[in-house]
C-alpha cells in the first residue's frame, strides 16, 4: 500500500515547503527590520494588481517556465540538468546570430527562426555533457557545471570580440533589425482608449511556453518516447531489458532538455532587450530547478511553480524599489524552495506519512 | 619574462591558489567520507562576508576568522542535516546552500553597512598582514635563492601558509590514522563501517564539519587577506575551481596541491595576460585562460586523460538494509 | 549442563503492518553450530540482524553466556562476542585485507602499531584455525570465498566466541561451500558457537548439531540434527507437505527453434563469464539449466534476451541473431520470437513504479497494436491489461496500481501474463518462482508446462535444484562459464548434478571432493595473483 494519498505527495508537501520557505523568508524579513506582512503586500500590489504587474509577473514566468520545464524532463530521465543557465547563455547566441544575420520580412518568421536557432544552440551545449554521460560515465551535474562556466566564457569571447560593435564599450550586440521586434502584451490587448500592460516586457513568447508546457505533457505522458524516458529514469536496468538504449534516451532527454533552456533567451533576448547582452539569463537557469521541484516535474506544476516565481521576481523588484528589502530576497527565498523542496524532502515527508498512517488505522479500527 | 617577473607571477600564483587550496581540502574530506558537497561556493561567500563584517565592526581579524568559520559550519550543519539526516539529494542541498549564501551575504550587508551589499575597506589589524621571514630581508641579496626567499615563500600571509601546511596534514590524517581510515571506509562502503559498530552519521557529520571550518578559511582569506573587505560575489567561482581541481587531484591531497597551484597559475595569467603573448608569442584571449580549469575538469571526467574514479558510496544517503 | 552460549527469549518486531518476528524463543549451547532454516521472507536475518544490534526487538530478551544482555547496536553486539557474517560482505573494496580487519577495532588513534599487531595476530589466527590469507592482498583482488574468510578473521580478531553466518553458501561454488565447512568445523571444536542461517537443507544435514525452523516469522521446532530427516525439515518449513514433482507428460520434441554455437560473453570488468558454450532448444521441450549462482547463467540470459554483447552464434528458427551492436537488443529479440522472463524482476522484468497497465506493454510498447497515431493508445492499453490480469489471476486485479504494491508472486504473474500472452517461440526464463509464495509456485510451473505442451520452445535457468528436476525435460549443467554436460532428469540424481555444478566431469569415485579441492585451491592462487 501506499504510504499516503498521492495528492498529498503532489500538492501536501509542495505547499508545505513553500509555507516553511515563506516563514523563514518573513523571519528574515523582520530581522532587517521590515513589516513582511507589508512586504507581501507591496508584493502583491506590484506584481498582481496592474497590468504592468502582471506584464513583468508573466515575462518572467516565460523563463521559468521553459527553464523549469527544462529540467523537468532531464529529471524524468533521472537526470539533473544543472546547465540550464548554460544552455541559455548559448540560445541566446544563436538567437543573436539568427537575429542579425538573416533578413527577417515579419516578426511571426523571425520567431519561428529565433526559437530554433535558440532551442538548436540550448541542444547543443547539452549534446557534450550527454554524450560525456552515456559514454564514459562522466556524471552529467559536474560537466553541466563546468559548461555553465565555459559558456560564459564563450558567451563573453563572442560579445567582446565578435559581435560587439565597432566602438561600442558595452560586451554586447547591435540592436536587433526592427523586423524582428515580437508584439509584447501591451501591442496585443491595448486598446485605442486603455493602455494595457504599460512599460512591461510580457510578449508573444509567453504563449510559446505556455505550448510548450502543453507539448511537453504530450512528451512526457502519451508518447512512446516518454514512456521510454520515464521508464529509463526509473530503472537503468528495466529499461535496458526492455531493449530501450540508454545511451539513446540520455542524449535524447538532455537535447530536448537544452533545447528547452535555450528557448528562453528568445523571450529575453528577442522579445525584451532586442540585443544580446552579457548577463541575460540572470540566473533563471537555477530558478528552474527551484520550479522543477516545486511543480514535481509534472508541465502542469512547472507552469504554476513558473507563475509563483515571476510573481516573486517582480515582487521583490518592487520590494527592492520601495523598501530597504534588496532584491537578493528572491534569491533567499528560492534557495529556501530548493532546499525544502528539494534536499529537505524526507523531513517534510517522513511527518507526514507517520499522520497519514496514523490515520488509515484510526479509520481501520 | 626576466627572473622578477616569474617570481611575481608565482607570487600570485600562490596568493590566487591558496583559496582554491582550502576549498579544495575541504571538499576532499567531504567527499571522502562519501558527501558530495557542490556547496562550497556559498560556505565560502558567507564566510568571506561574516568574517569581514566581524573583522571591520570589532578591529580584529582573528574574530572575523571566527565568525567566518561560524557561519560556514552553520552551513555545514544545514548540508548534514539534508544530506545526513534526512537523506535528501547532496547536490540540490549544495546548490540550495549556495544560492542562499549567495542571497543572505547581500541582504546582510545592506542591512548592515548600506554600501550596497560590500562591507567598508578593512584597514589595520582588520586585515591578515603578510608574514616576513626570518632573515628575508637580510637574505635578499643571495643570488636567486635570496630573492625566491624573499619574493616567492616570505611575505605571505599566515592563512597561505596555513593552507600549505595543510596538505601533509590532511595526507597524514587520512592515510595514518583512524580517524582517515574510517573516514575513507564510510565514503567507500558505509555498511563496513556501521557493521564494524563505528557510526556512520557521526564520521560523515565529523567530515562535512571539518569541511566547514576549512571552507571558512578560504572564505576569511578572501575578504580578509586576499582583500580588504567583501563584495557581491566575490568568490566568483572559486568553489567551483576548487570542485573541478579536486576531481583534478583524484581526490588526494597532494594531487590537491599540484591541480591547485595550476589553477592559481591560469588565474594569475588571467590578470597579466602580456606575459603569456612576451613567452610563446601567441595572444591568448583572457576567456580562454579562465576557461581552461573547467575545459580541463571535464576533459578528467571523460576519462581522456586517466580515469578520476570517486568515492564509491560517494552522493548516495547511507540506508540500512534489512 | 552449561549455560546457554545464546538464548532468545519471546523476540518480537515488526517493520509497519509486517510481523517479521513473533515471540521467537532460541537456546544455542556453546560448542555447537545451530541452524536457522526457513524460507525467504520467513525473518530468519531479522532475527539474527536484532541479535547483532541492527534492530531494536519491539519484545523479548537476550541472553549471553546466561547474562541479560541488552544490545542496541552493533558495538554492543561486537562488546557482547558476538561476529556477524552478512550474505553481501560488509568489506571495503580498495582497502587491504589488513584495513578491513582492524577497521573499527584499532588500538589508538594511529594506524601504525594496530596493523602490526593485526599482522602478527593474524598469522596466529591462520594458524589455529586454517584461516590462510596475504594480509597485504586488496579485497577486490581475491575471490569470493577468500573474502568470506577475510570477514571471519574480522569477526575472530575482535574475539568473537558467537559467529552468525548468514547464507554464507549462495555466493560459493560447491568446493568453497566446503571449504568454509571444515573452517566451521574447526571453529567448533575449539570451542565457538556458530549460528548457521541457511535455506538450504543439505547444509543443515552436513554440519549442524541442532536446528531451528522458521515460517513466517514464527519458530515453528528446534530439533535435534540428528534425529531429524530432510523431509521432515522441508514439510516443517513450508508447513505442509512439498510436492517436489510437477505432474506433466513427457515431452513431444519438434524441430530446433534455438541453436547456440561457441556463445561467448565477457562482462563489464573484462571477466569472460560465458566461455563458449554450445546448445539447442527444440519444440516443445524445457531446457533446464543448473548451476551455482554466477557460473555464467545470468549472462547467457542477458545475451539471449538481448542486453549484453557476446561473440558466437545464436540461430532463431534457421536465422542468425546479431550478438553485439544494432539489432542486439531485447526489442529486435522480441520481433525474432523470444520472449523473456528476466532472472530479477524487481530490477528488470518490471518498472516498480509504473503501473500494472504500463508494465504488461514494458518492451512491447512500440507495437502498433499499442498505438493510436503518433500517441500511446493508452485506454486500449488499460483494458487489456485488464484481461490479461484476470486471466492471470492477478490480485488484487487492478491496472491502475504500481507494480511496487503487489506481491513477489503477483509481480512474476504480470510479468509472465506479459510474456506468455505474445505467442512467443522461445521463452527465456531466469528463477521462476525466487521471491513467490507457494500458492504462485504451483501456479507458474503449470503455465510454463502448459506453454510446453502448446509446442513452445522454454530455456529455463534456475539455481533451485529441485525445480530444474521438476520441470525439465533436458538439464545442461553451467559451471565457470562451461557447460559441464547435459543429463535427461530420470537418469540422473542430485548428486550427479552437484558434482557437475562443482566442474567435475567424470566420476572419480571417493576421490571426487580432493578432485574439486585441489581445483580449487589452483583457482584461488589464480585469482590471488591477478
Amino acid at each position: 500500500m501506499e504510504k499516503m494519498p498521492h495528492w498529498a505527495d503532489i500538492v501536501l508537501i509542495p505547499l508545505i515547503s513553500l509555507f516553511l520557505a515563506a516563514i523563514l523568508s518573513a523571519l528574515v524579513i523582520l530581522a532587517i527590520g521590515e513589516n513582511p506582512w507589508a512586504a507581501f503586500k507591496l508584493m502583491v500590489d506590484g506584481a498582481l494588481m496592474r497590468s504592468s504587474g502582471w506584464g513583468y509577473t508573466l515575462y518572467y514566468a516565460t523563463n521559468f517556465m521553459f527553464t523549469g520545464l527544462a529540467v523537468a524532463v532531464a529529471f524524468h530521465a533521472r537526470m539533473f540538468n544543472i546547465g540550464g543557465e548554460g544552455q541559455a547563455m548559448l540560445g541566446g547566441l544563436g538567437v543573436a546570430y539568427v537575429c542579425l544575420f538573416i533578413p527577417w520580412p515579419h516578426w511571426s518568421l523571425a520567431l519561428i527562426g529565433a526559437s530554433l536557432g535558440a532551442a538548436m544552440f540550448g541542444a547543443l551545449w547539452a549534446l557534450i555533457p550527454a554524450y560525456l554521460q552515456a559514454k564514459r560515465g562522466s556524471h552529467i551535474v559536474i560537466t553541466t557545471i563546468m559548461f555553465n562556466f565555459i559558456a560564459a566564457a564563450v558567451l563573453n569571447y563572442f560579445l567582446v570580440n565578435v559581435l560587439r560593435p565597432p566602438r561600442s564599450m558595452d560586451p554586447a550586440t547591435k540592436t536587433f533589425p526592427d523586423a524582428t521586434h515580437l508584439p509584447s502584451f501591451r501591442d496585443m490587448f491595448s486598446t485605442a482608449e486603455t493602455i494595457m500592460f504599460r512599460g512591461a516586457p510580457a510578449n508573444v513568447t509567453f504563449f510559446i511556453a505556455l505550448a510548450a508546457c502543453v507539448l511537453v505533457w504530450f512528451l512526457i505522458w502519451r508518447t512512446k518516447l516518454g514512456y521510454e524516458i520515464r521508464a529509463f529514469g526509473h530503472s537503468e536496468s528495466g529499461a535496458k531489458y526492455a531493449g530501450i538504449s540508454p545511451v539513446r534516451i540520455t542524449v535524447i532527454s538532455m537535447l530536448i532538455s537544452g533545447a528547452l533552456a535555450g528557448l528562453m533567451s528568445v523571450n529575453t533576448t528577442m522579445g525584451e532587450s532586442e540585443r544580446l547582452v552579457l548577463n541575460s539569463t540572470e540566473g533563471a537557469g537555477f530558478i528552474g530547478i527551484a520550479v522543477a521541484l516545486m511543480g514535481r516535474s509534472h508541465p502542469f506544476g512547472v507552469f504554476l511553480a513558473a507563475i509563483l516565481f515571476g510573481f516573486l521576481y517582480q515582487g521583490g523588484a518592487e520590494l527592492a524599489l520601495w523598501t530597504n528589502i534588496p532584491r537578493e530576497l528572491i534569491v533567499v527565498i528560492q534557495a529556501l524552495v530548493i532546499l525544502f523542496t528539494g534536499a529537505l524532502d524526507n523531513m517534510v515527508r517522513m511527518p507526514l506519512e507517520k499522520l497519514f498512517l496514523a490515520l488509515r488505522k484510526k479509520g481501520d479500527a | 619574462m626576466d627572473f622578477l617577473t616569474l617570481l611575481q607571477l608565482l607570487d600570485t600564483t600562490v596568493r590566487l591558489a591558496t583559496p582554491l587550496l582550502l576549498a579544495c581540502l575541504a571538499g576532499l574530506y567531504s567527499e571522502r567520507a562519501g558527501i558530495f558537497d557542490i556547496g562550497l561556493e556559498g560556505k565560502m561567500l558567507a564566510a568571506a562576508f561574516f568574517s569581514a563584517a566581524f573583522a571591520y565592526s570589532t578591529g580584529s581579524v582573528w574574530l572575523g576568522l571566527l565568525a567566518g568559520v561560524g557561519v560556514s559550519l552553520v552551513l555545514s550543519g544545514i548540508h548534514g542535516l539534508a544530506s545526513i539526516t534526512f537523506r535528501g539529494n547532496q547536490l540540490i542541498s549544495g546548490l540550495a546552500i549556495t544560492m542562499l549564501a549567495g542571497g543572505m551575504t547581500v541582504l546582510i550587508a545592506q542591512d548592515w553597512f548600506k554600501q550596497g551589499g560590500r562591507t567598508p575597506q578593512l584597514v589595520g589589524a582588520a586585515r591578515f598582514e603578510p608574514i616576513t621571514l626570518p632573515f628575508a630581508e637580510s637574505l635578499q641579496g643571495v643570488p636567486f635563492f635570496g630573492p625566491l626567499y624573499y619574493e616567492l615563500i616570505s611575505g605571505h600571509p599566515i592563512l597561505v601558509y596555513i593552507a600549505f601546511a595543510l596538505v601533509p596534514i590532511t595526507w597524514w590524517v587520512l592515510f595514518r590514522t583512524r580517524f582517515g581510515l574510517r573516514l575513507r571506509a564510510v565514503g567507500e562502503n558505509p555498511a563496513s563501517v556501521d557493521t564494524a559498530g563505528v557510526s556512520v552519521v557521526g564520521l560523515r557529520y565529523a567530515a562535512v564539519m571539518i569541511c566547514g571550518v576549512l571552507c571558512g578559511l578560504a572564505g576569511a582569506y578572501l575578504a580578509t587577506a586576499l582583500q580588504a573587505g567583501f563584495v557581491k560575489d566575490m568568490t566568483a567561482g572559486r568553489g567551483y575551481i576548487a570542485l573541478a581541481a579536486l576531481i583534478f587531484a583524484k581526490w588526494r591531497p597532494w594531487y590537491a596541491l599540484w591541480a591547485t597551484l595550476l589553477f592559481g597559475l591560469f588565474q594569475a595569467l588571467e590578470l597579466r595576460p602580456d606575459l603569456i603573448e612576451t613567452v610563446i608569442g601567441i595572444k591568448v584571449q583572457v576567456q580562454v585562460l579562465g576557461a581552461l580549469p573547467y575545459v580541463l575538469t571535464v576533459v578528467i571526467l571523460a576519462g581522456f586523460v586517466g580515469k578520476a574514479i570517486p568515492p564509491r558510496a560517494g552522493g548516495e544517503p547511507y540506508v540500512k538494509e534489512r | 549442563m552449561t549455560a546457554p552460549a545464546i538464548e532468545l527469549k519471546g523476540i518480537s518486531k515488526a517493520f509497519g503492518p509486517v510481523q517479521a518476528n513473533k515471540d521467537i524463543s532460541i537456546s544455542v549451547q556453546p560448542g555447537t553450530i545451530h541452524g536457522i532454516i526457513g524460507e525467504n521472507g520467513a525473518g530468519k536475518s531479522t532475527l539474527m540482524s536484532i541479535l547483532y544490534g541492527f534492530y531494536k526487538a519491539d519484545k523479548g530478551e537476550i541472553f549471553i553466556k546466561g547474562q541479560k544482555t541488552a544490545i542496541p547496536d552493533s558495538q554492543a553486539a561486537i562488546a557482547a562476542g558476538i561476529g556477524m557474517v552478512f550474505q553481501h560482505f560488509k568489506l571495503v573494496e580498495n582497502f587491504t585485507v589488513l584495513e578491513n580487519i582492524i577497521l573499527g577495532a584499532e588500538d589508538g588513534a594511529l594506524l601504525r602499531p594496530s596493523l602490526a599487531k593485526a599482522r602478527s595476530e593474524l598469522k596466529h589466527l591462520a594458524q589455529e584455525y586454517e584461516l590462510n590469507i596475504d594480509p597485504d592482498a586488496v579485497i577486490e583482488n581475491l575471490s569470493v570465498g577468500h573474502q568470506q574468510r577475510v570477514e571471519i578473521l574480522k569477526a575472530l580478531y575482535r574475539r568473537a566466541e558467537i559467529l552468525i553466518l548468514d547464507e554464507p553458501t549462495g555466493v560459493l561454488t560447491p568446493a568453497e561451500a566446503d571449504q568454509l565447512f571444515r573452517i566451521l568445523d574447526r571453529l567448533r571444536e575449539e570451542g565457538k558457537t556458530i549460528i548457521l542461517i541457511t535455506h538450504k537443507l543439505r547444509e543443515i544435514m552436513e554440519i549442524t548439531n541442532t536446528v531451528s525452523v522458521m515460517r513466517r516469522g514464527e519458530m515453528t521446532a528446534t530439533v535435534k540434527t540428528s534425529e531429524t530427516s530432510p523431509e521432515h525439515l522441508a514439510e516443517l518449513m513450508v508447513g505442509r507437505k512439498v510436492l517436489l514433482r510437477v505432474d506433466k507428460k513427457p515431452a513431444t520434441p519438434g524441430d530446433v527453434v534455438l541453436e547456440v554455437e561457441g556463445l561467448r560473453v565477457i562482462d563489464e570488468k573484462g571477466v569472460e563469464r560465458v566461455k563458449g558454450i554450445d546448445l539447442t532448444v527444440r519444440k516443445g521441450e524445457i531446457l533446464g539449466i543448473a548451476g551455482v549462482a554466477g557460473n555464467g547463467q545470468s549472462e547467457l540470459l542477458e545475451v539471449l534476451g538481448g542486453f549484453a554483447d557476446g561473440t558466437g552464434t545464436i540461430r532463431m528458427n534457421g536465422v542468425t541473431l546479431p550478438l553485439m551492436g544494432k539489432g542486439a537488443d531485447g526489442q529486435s529479440r522480441r520481433h525474432a520470437g523470444i520472449a523473456h522472463v528476466p532472472e530479477d524482476r524487481q530490477r528488470e522484468g518490471l518498472i516498480m513504479e509504473y503501473t500494472a497497465w504500463e508494465n504488461v506493454v514494458f518492451g512491447y510498447h512500440l507495437d502498433p497494436e499499442y498505438q493510436s497515431g503518433i500517441l500511446m493508445d493508452n485506454a486500449g492499453i488499460q483494458a487489456i491489461a485488464q484481461e490479461k490480469m484476470d486471466r492471470f489471476d492477478v490480485r488484487p486485479p487492478h491496472p491502475k496500481l504500481a507494480a511496487k504494491n503487489f506481491s513477489g508472486g503477483n509481480q512474476q504473474k504480470i510479468v509472465l501474463a506479459r510474456e506468455i500472452e505474445r505467442n512467443p517461440d522461445l521463452l527465456l526464463i531466469g528463477q521462476p518462482t525466487r521471491g513467490v509464495d507457494i500458492g504462485a509456485i504451483e501456479f507458474i510451473h503449470q503455465q510454463i508446462i502448459a506453454l510446453r505442451d502448446q509446442g513452445k520452445a522454454i530455456l529455463l535457468v534456475s539455481v533451485e535444484l529441485d525445480e530444474i528436476l521438476s520441470l525439465s525435460d533436458r538439464i545442461a549443467v553451467m559451471f565457470d562459464g562451461h557447460i559441464m554436460g547435459e543429463r535427461v532428469p530420470d537418469q540422473t540424481n542430485e548428486k550427479e548434478l552437484g558434482l557437475l555444478m562443482a566442474g567435475v566431469t567424470q566420476e572419480p569415485a571417493a576421490d571426487a571432493a580432493k578432485v574439486v579441492d585441489q581445483q580449487f585451491a589452483l583457482q584461488d592462487e589464480e585469482r590471488g595473483g591477478a
